[in-house]
């Protein structure tokens, strides 16, 4: 029985540089899949748990004409907060937020803007709401990086902001910036600007008024309440996980490719072994080796490349993913910001058990079907043509 | 010694200056940038407060761009896109082609005695004229301007001047008339200009070329149909 594996490995060993250069390049493409896929795997963890930390909470009731991809929908989207979330928002389980449009004017010049209205109080997204608990007749404003970018706005300064009430009626103010926050979730910096509910509730004419009601992670809730819809995580990350799976499969053509490569290596090389080996095929026929016996030499010969390209992989492999996986991969700039993710300066792969036995039952199964195809001629070998080094 | 009149009856003393039930005005609007300045020139039919129909005439690029308005929807329709969009709600708010005013502000005709309290706060000259200072006030609650102070020419009752202001007291937006003229027994601005105080820059021009009362306009101008004929 073990005379065939350690009779192949002997012969793929034999092969010297020939096994090594397809073992190299089999190798790369186990690290080059694990590793893309880790890194859309880390991708879509970072963003995720960024947005969920800062801004979707354990999920949202939506007002039932909020519609976030529709800024004329504001203008309705906005009704006083039901019984039921109320609970949730005294127990500290829920935040309101009231979601408007205004027009900033930063040195004269003229910005649309969202306001949007949070519990100073609030403790359990992560952003320092906490700032615009400001007891004095000053309108506090908290702001962005990024709209610090886009408005010139300091810490300190004072902007007028301009909004039409829920009667429709034209109002102004100076805010004053009590904060610039550093975030990387870009959707809840760029274009607007945090403001206490309560204020916002008074400047609207919307007394206990929200947009959304943001859900506390550790509660599980999945009803919808008359008026409001119920958004759940998996909902809320849908367009991120979409991208992610879009680039997820945009990048297979690569893996495809490299297989492709590695593929036609090793079919090469078993058809040209095959094509070489006559004689001692018929030989071995002729000392009582079955067709069948040959056909499963020839076939782990070639699915043993597979095996040594695993190994090789995993010794080059695993510390250098290990590396990246722990120090991240730099990102130029704001690259990701200006594609709207957050994921900050520094990407982290992210590989699960999953990813690394199903890409190497991957890699191994195709191995050991194309190292089979070309052995199916030995079915119909005769002993006597392979001596005279013929191939029927 | 005259009387002084009441807030009121110089209130409406303006609204009959200015409001009527139907209007056509050829007009023209100045628009200062920040790279510089462009005319737009138009034509304008007007029924009341709910509809208006207007047509860019010139320069070539904004020619054959139409707006119609009816009650607080607006539809716009340019030739080279052979599109009819509609505006509505917050977009009516948007600048018109980056001037001071917005899509609401252009389109409004308001008769001011129904949507406001007047004060006489005092009297003031503005361009040589002798003017009353009126103190507008919101009546309602869906009113676009709470405040509003106004001068008007004593002899003339056209507005010569016009403060807009928000609920907090901010001052918004200011119209100045800088010449009037004597049409169909009324006094009409000529040449006014519109500035949102919020903003840099200088502002809106508004040239009013010909206007005619009382017109008779058909019901089909104020359809949908004849933006695109």
């Amino acid at each position: 029985m073990m005379l065939i594996p350690r009779l192949a490995l002997r012969n793929l060993l034999g092969a010297g540089l020939r096994t090594w250069l397809n073992v190299f390049v089999l190798s790369l493409s186990f690290v080059t899949i694990i590793f893309l896929q880790g890194m859309y795997s880390g991708m879509l963890r970072q963003v995720s748990d960024a947005t969920v930390d800062a801004e979707f909470g354990g999920g949202q009731y939506w007002q039932a004409n909020y519609d976030p991809f529709d800024p004329l929908s504001l203008q309705d989207a906005h009704a006083v907060i039901p019984d039921s979330l109320n609970n949730l928002i005294e127990k500290r389980k829920a935040t309101p937020v009231l979601i408007v449009q205004g027009t900033l004017y930063p040195d004269g010049r003229v910005m649309p803007v969202l306001l949007k209205g949070i519990d100073p109080n609030q403790s359990f997204l992560n952003f320092p709401s906490k700032s615009l608990a400001v007891d004095n007749e000053e309108l506090p404003v908290l702001i962005g990086e990024r709209m610090v970018k886009s408005t010139n706005l300091r810490k300190g300064d004072s902007v007028t902001i301009q909004w039409r009430d829920a009667n429709g009626t034209f109002d102004a103010r100076d805010g004053r910036i009590v904060e610039v926050m550093s975030t990387i979730v870009p959707t809840i910096d760029a274009g607007q600007m945090w403001i206490p509910l309560q204020k916002l509730q008074e400047m609207m004419l919307m007394e206990k008024e929200a947009t959304i009601v943001v859900i506390a992670e550790d509660l599980e809730v999945s009803d919808n309440v008359a008026g409001w819809s119920f958004k759940d995580i998996d909902f809320l990350l849908t367009d991120i996980k979409q991208v992610v799976k879009m680039r997820t499969i945009g990048s297979s053509f690569i893996y495809v490719f490299l297989l492709f490569l590695a593929m036609l290596a090793i079919f090469n090389t078993q058809v040209l072994s095959i094509f070489r080996r006559r004689k001692e095929m018929g030989t071995l026929m002729a000392l009582g080796v079955t067709r069948l016996q040959l056909i499963r030499l020839f076939t782990l010969e070639g699915a043993l490349n597979g095996v040594l390209a695993a190994t090789i992989a995993a010794v080059y492999g695993i510390p250098l993913l290990v590396q990246l996986a722990r120090n991240g991969i730099g990102l130029p700039g704001d690259f990701m910001d200006q594609a709207g993710w957050a994921i900050g300066s520094r990407l982290f792969p992210s590989y699960g058990a999953a990813l690394v036995l199903g890409t190497t039952l991957l890699v191994l199964i195709v191995t050991t079907v194309v190292s089979y195809l070309p052995t199916r001629k030995i079915a119909k070998l005769k002993p006597t043509d392979a001596l005279k080094g013929k191939l029927s | 010694m005259a009387q002084t009149p009441t807030a009121d009856w110089i209130l409406n003393k303006v609204d009959e200056n200015f409001g009527s039930d139907n209007k056509i005005i050829v007009s023209e609007m100045v628009i200062h940038g920040r790279r510089g300045s462009r005319t737009i020139k138009s034509k304008s039919w007007i029924q009341g407060r709910d509809k208006s129909f207007s047509e860019y005439l010139s320069p070539p690029r904004e020619q054959g761009t139409k707006m119609l308005k009816l009650e607080d929807q607006l539809w716009t329709y340019t030739p080279s896109t052979d599109r009819t969009i509609r505006i509505s709600g917050h977009m009516l708010r948007q600048s018109v082609m980056g001037s001071d005013l917005s899509y609401e502000d252009m389109m409004e005709d308001p008769k001011l005695q129904n949507l406001y309290h007047a004060q006489i706060i005092g009297e003031e000259e503005f361009l040589d004229r002798l003017c009353w200072v009126l103190e507008l006030t919101s009546k309602g609650e869906e009113i676009t301007y709470y405040r509003r102070k106004i001068w008007v020419d004593k002899e003339r009752y056209v507005s010569l001047k016009e403060n807009r202001y928000a609920k907090s007291g901010k001052l918004l937006k200011t119209t100045e008339v800088l010449e009037v003229f004597k049409a169909e027994n009324r006094w009409i601005p000529r040449k006014a200009v519109f500035k949102d105080v919020l903003k840099k820059g200088k502002g809106t021009e508004w040239h009013i070329l010909s206007m005619e009362f009382n017109a008779d306009i058909p019901d089909h101008v104020f359809t949908k149909a004849s933006l695109r004929r």
